[in-house]
């Protein structure tokens, strides 16, 4: 992306909570947290290609981990709950650490399978990890879930206080720090990608999907990376987790689930696999779209009133969604990614032609 | 004793069910090498067209039109869909199937509701006793019905120019394209099949003990796919044996769960997919799948 129109992003995203209402600070929270793991899965799948559906699993290992460390030991409708009670601070580095410890420990298992077998063995992971949130009550609350204890930074906590304190004239709630937080740790996480997957490890990763045999006989470490991938992968999506869990504070393990792994998959296929803008793009499209289509239905076309004959709102944001899905794999092979390239103008044509050397055909776009 | 073999019949039952999507599966992923996610609904669209239908046509013929409907459905999802997409990421055509399903479901479950659709099928809660032993009718229907199915299948899969077609087209695409194979009609007769297949197992999965047809009836086909990847994804014979070896344990599980405390209530639901995990440990390309051999 050129710089301005990042620029003027970035700048339209510090200032929004100075004029957004709570439905959208929250709509881009969520959006915002998606990315975080949609960045993540987009390593994995889209630049290792190593497919995986389980990353709902370690959304919900970073989300439940943080909780368990965070929360004290307690008693909440008629369950005992046990807690660490360590600082927040401490607790949300050690959930992300825990996420990537555990999809690290998943990359020997995932080393002998390919492809859809991988998919499906991955999928193995949400519905055995969500059963151990339903059990586990100790730990995770069950099926009725646990509350979030909020963030506490320097002295900051990220939390609705009694007297907001005023920036600019503005009450600044929880939401509201909570934006700025998770700006920033979404631009530190893209920005971390970024490096990886233009650097060696990036190129590494693409040679592991384009021919595992290939890229070993290069000198690839294939088991090793494919570890790397995985922890990396899982540690963002622990990183997603918590965010997700400071926004929602609290988690419910009905939300981990099979639609939420799909979604992620969507995101990065939506967006454009293997880079992190589309990763991006997409994450917002999905977590965007029904919140959206909820509040603006009414004012569509084809939408009816909740109960009325013809599509409720929710149902046609997920046919929608279904829709885009399939005709961004049908006409968009790069996805958003790719219309936004396709959209550019060509870059410096007045250089090239000046250029005396007849061009050999070189481009500076990557496979997808 | 007579407990352990209720367990085994229902183990059976539910098997013989789960070994008819997992067909499914294994005929799509040989003929286009896709595996299919759309499954889930195309087996709420036979249940949903038998539960809408079997009033006015009565129970069979509102089969038929069910089986037929899914056959149709499954084939229009391979030539609307899947044939255009152009794309050579390995795996894309998986992800596609993704979306279709999601589409397919979304309009279902809308028309279904929060309803509970009953499939009007002629067992009802009759059981059959021998022995000590009690089992419902529409169990050993399941049975009968999937035997039969399977071995016409397996019969038209060795001796009809059809069944020659498919298998040559699993064995080398290209080959077989220029032997006169047409390809395009291959894949679509394969999802019309497992279409046909779906639908048949839609209507014992709604059947007694399950009070009918609802939403959930799809996840179903979630259970039925790590029964595939068990018996490895490219073998008929794979599909049977992980398709009845799930079955198994899922009635095991569920006959004895309520002994193990905390793995417990809900366990049978995640016992297929434990149960896969421990397979491909063991043997990555399923029990009876072809090993992928690459040379350099």
């Amino acid at each position: 992306m050129s710089r301005l129109p990042l620029v003027l992003l970035v700048a339209g995203l510090v200032v929004l909570p100075f004029y957004a209402g709570p439905f959208w600070l929250q709509a881009g929270l969520f959006a915002m947290s998606a990315a975080v793991g949609a960045i993540g899965l987009n390593i994995l799948t889209g630049a290792a290609g190593q497919l995986s559906m389980g990353h709902a699993f370690f959304l919900a290992v970073g989300a439940y981990s943080y909780v368990w460390l965070s929360a004290g030991s307690e008693r909440a409708a008629g369950v005992e709950l046990s807690g660490l009670g360590l600082p927040t601070g401490l607790a949300a580095v050690a959930a992300v650490a825990l996420a990537g410890a555990v999809g690290w420990l998943c990359a020997p298992l995932a080393g002998r399978l390919k492809g859809a077998a991988l998919g499906i063995a991955t999928l193995a992971l949400v519905f055995v990890g969500q059963h151990v949130m339903y059990r586990a009550e100790a730990v995770t609350g069950g099926a009725n879930g646990r509350a979030v204890p909020p963030l506490e930074l320097f002295g900051l906590r990220f939390a609705d206080a009694p007297e907001p304190p005023l920036v600019l004239g503005v009450p600044f709630g929880g939401l509201e720090q909570l934006w700025y937080l998770a700006l920033v740790v979404l631009g530190g996480a893209a920005w971390f990608a970024r490096g990886v997957l233009r650097s060696r490890p990036g190129r590494a990763f693409n040679a592991l999907r384009d021919h595992e045999i290939a890229a070993g006989a290069l000198g690839v470490p294939v088991a090793r990376l494919r570890a790397t991938a995985f922890a990396l992968s899982s540690m963002y999506a622990g990183l997603a987790g918590v965010l997700l869990a400071l926004v929602f504070q609290r988690t419910v393990p009905e939300y981990f689930g099979l639609a939420l792994a799909l979604d992620y998959l969507a995101m990065i296929v939506i967006g454009g696999l293997g880079s992190v803008g589309g990763a991006v793009a997409g994450a917002v499209f999905v977590a965007l779209l029904p919140s959206l289509l909820t509040r603006y239905g009414d004012a569509l076309p084809l939408v009816a009133e909740p109960g009325g004959p013809g599509l409720a709102p929710a149902e046609a944001a997920r046919m929608l969604y279904g829709v885009v899905f399939v005709a961004v794999l049908l006409f968009l092979p790069t996805g958003l990614r790719g219309l936004a390239a396709r959209l550019r103008p060509p870059a410096r044509p007045a250089r090239a032609a000046a250029d005396p050397t007849p061009a050999t055909p070189k481009t500076e776009e990557q496979p997808a | 004793m007579t407990g352990l073999v209720e367990v085994l019949v229902n183990g059976l039952s539910a098997g013989s069910v789960y070994a008819l999507i997992a067909l499914g599966f294994v005929i799509i992923y040989k003929a286009t090498e896709v595996v299919s996610f759309a499954h889930p609904s195309l087996l709420l669209a036979g249940g949903y067209v038998i539960a809408e239908f079997h009033d006015e046509l009565g129970f069979w013929p509102a089969v038929v039109a069910g089986v037929a409907a899914t056959a149709l459905l499954a084939a229009l999802v391979e030539v609307l869909v899947l044939r255009r997409v152009r794309s050579g990421v390995h795996g894309t055509l998986s992800i596609v199937t993704i979306g279709v399903d999601i589409v397919l479901t979304v309009e279902l479950a809308r028309r279904i509701g929060t309803r509970v659709l009953p499939l009007g099928d002629p067992w009802g809660d009759a059981v059959v006793r021998f022995g000590g032993v009690t089992v419902a009718q529409a169990r050993l229907a399941a049975i009968a019905v999937a035997v039969a199915a399977i071995a016409a299948f397996l019969l038209a899969f060795k001796f009809t120019s059809w069944g020659v077609a498919m298998r040559a087209t699993a064995e080398r695409r290209e080959t077989a394209a220029l032997m006169g194979v047409r390809l395009g009609r291959v894949s679509a007769g394969a999802w019309a099949v497992a279409g046909v297949f779906a639908a048949l197992a839609a209507v014992f999965l709604c059947a007694f003990p399950t009070p009918g047809l609802d939403r959930a009836t799809s996840f179903a086909a979630l259970k039925a796919l790590p029964a595939a990847v068990i018996g490895g994804v490219d073998s008929t014979t794979g599909a049977l044996v992980g398709g009845l070896l799930i079955g198994v344990t899922e009635a095991a599980v569920v006959g004895y769960q309520n002994e193990w405390g905390l793995l417990g209530h809900g366990f049978a639901d995640v016992a297929p997919y434990l149960l896969m995990v421990l397979v491909l440990l063991w043997r990555p390309a399923g029990l009876l799948g072809t090993r992928e051999v690459a040379r350099v």
